[in-house]
């Protein structure tokens, strides 16, 4: 356990350094709020509406889509790196996980996960 | 230890997996492709039976080999293969009560059956995983699946609720899971439970806090998958909600699941501290026997009563786990196989009862059912019976062999504790019994049709039933033939 100390001792650290950059600049800093201070930052634009507003739940199946396919590529870079290694195993292995991905691209696209309206 | 020396890779070793993960898929495509209405849609149900048929039949085949696939992380020998098959089975009699219901209740989407067959390979993953990661892994494909399929009824509030519940708590106790399997590897610098068990023993069987630490929090994302009591909480709303067929697979699957990983995890590679976790799970066994039994007195809904129920079967089963010896893992082999029966026979009962948009769940919809439909009647207390404990029932017989293993090993206590318990439950069994038999219909019974599929799956759990409770002996035989190879 006594190897783990150092760890401890930097979280100690990390956390100290956190609190008291905060708590100085709250101790310290000048506080003069104004209207335009205090309204949240849409990218420069002035906000338009409440934020808390209910959205689509097709967002959020974009965004499922998105990381499904997304972990494909991710998974493609180690297997590129250590492909000649993995000679006809890793090809055939590959080919079988791109198949399962284009069953359920096609079963999304079927499904009409891919259409907007 | 026969064959360790063949660590190879060995694909065909996972050949049931792979072809329950085909059909899946297949059905899948086949659902989206076809242009008829969701209610017509009866190949689904079919093709998704043959798949289970199939790999039952290939997982048939390994009997008697024991041998370890992918470098040691998978393992086929006598005691996966036989949750193999009541995974197979749980999966085929719940296909077989699905059919209709989900045509009944409007649910009958492609993904329905997909989700049942993958949660099934996350079962077989689990039970045949001989690291912690790859039963973590088969834990994940099982849980997720099944939180899809409790949600299954979109349209009806409590369906919804009961998913997102079992989704939030069962991420959480997951987390513990994970959890424990990093202290443990931070302890061990190892995930194969062999060789945590080898690095046990070359401390002399003596653990550090590290990994007792790690090995209480996988107690606890187990215990929550076999709910177990300290954290059952979830069982009552989510085996409510969920769709009835849905109930009866998760009240089987995950928990045979749970207890594969258990037994093997706590007899592999903490076998040789035993006084370290025995008291934990002594207490977990009492307490979960005693909160299942006590609440399940005043539910007035079938389904509730059930999932506490459900809760004590668990504890009764925690009480072979404390027992630990050869006995204690049979005894939890057959009575899984014979909760098997009678839990998916009673809630084929229920689905036959409830009528559309489950209208009928309360007990009281059961009064004077026997003066309408005294087959549907018997074959209920019959199931009831079972669950209670009553010869010559399965439930008997799986009740005195766990309280044997219990004794055997000099827990005596437990084993008492367990026999009141018992008693206790026969009030709530009975209760529906009563209500079926002595008091007058409360309300118009409609004429109820029985389908062919859902008249299969009741005559197999009674036929189950019956047979494990008078002929014991040749399943017994094969659960004796499928004990762990310990240390």
């Amino acid at each position: 356990m006594i190897h783990y100390l150092p760890i401890l001792i930097l979280f100690f650290i990390a956390l100290g350094f956190a609190l008291t950059n905060v708590g100085i600049s709250e101790i310290l800093g000048r506080k003069r709020p104004t209207k335009e201070k205090l309204t949240p930052y849409e990218c420069g634009v002035e906000p338009v509406g409440s934020a808390h507003e209910r959205f689509s739940v097709k967002f959020y199946l974009i965004a499922m889509l998105f990381v499904v396919f997304d972990i494909e590529v991710v998974f493609m870079y180690p297997w590129a790196v250590a492909f000649k290694s993995l000679k006809l195993f890793g090809f055939i292995e590959m080919l079988i996980f791109i198949g399962i991905l284009l069953i359920c691209y096609f079963y999304i696209w079927k499904r009409g996960g891919l259409e907007w309206e | 230890m026969p064959n360790t020396s063949i660590m190879t890779f060995n694909i065909l070793s996972i050949l049931p997996v792979l072809i329950l993960a085909g059909f899946g898929m297949m059905v899948l495509v086949v659902d989206v492709l076809s242009s008829r209405k969701m209610g017509e849609k009866n190949f689904l149900a079919y093709l998704s039976l043959i798949g289970v048929v199939i790999a039952a039949f290939l997982s048939k085949n390994f009997t008697g080999t024991t041998l370890f696939s992918f470098y040691g992380a998978y393992t086929i020998d006598n005691y996966s293969l036989f949750f193999q098959f009541v995974f197979l089975l749980c999966a085929g009699l719940t296909i077989l009560i699905s059919k209709n219901y989900v045509q009944r209740e409007n649910i009958n989407y492609g993904e329905y059956y997909t989700l049942i067959l993958f949660s099934t390979i996350g079962m077989i993953l689990m039970a045949s995983g001989a690291d912690l990661l790859n039963i973590f892994i088969g834990l994940e494909i099982m849980s997720i699946s099944i939180y899809i399929l409790v949600g299954m009824k979109r349209t009806r509030l409590t369906s919804n609720e009961a998913s997102l519940k079992y989704f939030l708590l069962g991420a959480f106790s997951t987390g513990f899971l994970l959890y424990g399997i990093a202290l443990v590897y931070g302890a061990t610098g190892t995930i194969s439970l062999r060789q945590i068990a080898v690095f046990i023993a070359g401390k002399g069987g003596v653990l550090d806090p590290l990994l007792l630490a790690g090995m209480g929090l996988i107690i606890v994302g187990i215990g929550f998958k076999i709910a177990s009591a300290p954290f059952h909480a979830w069982v009552p709303d989510v085996y409510e909600g969920a769709p009835t067929a849905i109930t009866a697979f998760m009240a089987v699957g995950p928990k045979a699941a749970g207890f594969a990983a258990f037994l093997r995890i706590f007899f592999i590679a903490f076998g040789q501290v035993h006084q370290d976790w025995e008291k934990i799970i002594w207490i977990l066994a009492v307490l979960t026997m005693t909160t299942g039994n006590i609440i399940a007195l005043i539910q007035t809904n079938i389904k509730r009563m059930l999932a506490y129920s459900s809760i004590a079967h668990a504890g009764y089963l925690l009480i072979a786990l404390v027992a630990a010896n050869n006995m204690s893992v049979s005894a939890i082999l057959f009575y899984l196989l014979a909760y098997l029966f009678m839990n998916i026979g009673a809630f084929a009962i229920v689905i036959v009862i409830s009528q559309k948009e489950d209208s009928f769940l309360k007990i009281s919809d059961f009064s004077g059912l026997a003066y309408k439909h005294p087959r549907l009647a018997i074959a209920m207390t019959l199931f009831l019976l079972s669950m209670a404990g009553i010869p010559p029932t399965a439930g008997f017989v799986g009740k005195f062999y766990i309280f044997s293993s219990a004794i055997k090993s000099g827990y005596v206590l437990l084993a008492i504790i367990g026999v009141i318990n018992s008693v206790i439950a026969v009030f709530y069994y009975l209760r529906v019994t009563v209500a079926m038999y002595m008091r007058g219909p409360e309300r118009e019974f409609q004429p109820l049709t029985l389908s062919p599929f859902i008249f299969v799956a009741i005559i197999i759990s009674i036929i189950g039933t019956i047979q494990l409770g008078i002929f014991p002996a040749k399943v017994l035989e094969i659960a004796q033939r499928s004990i762990l190879l310990l240390r």
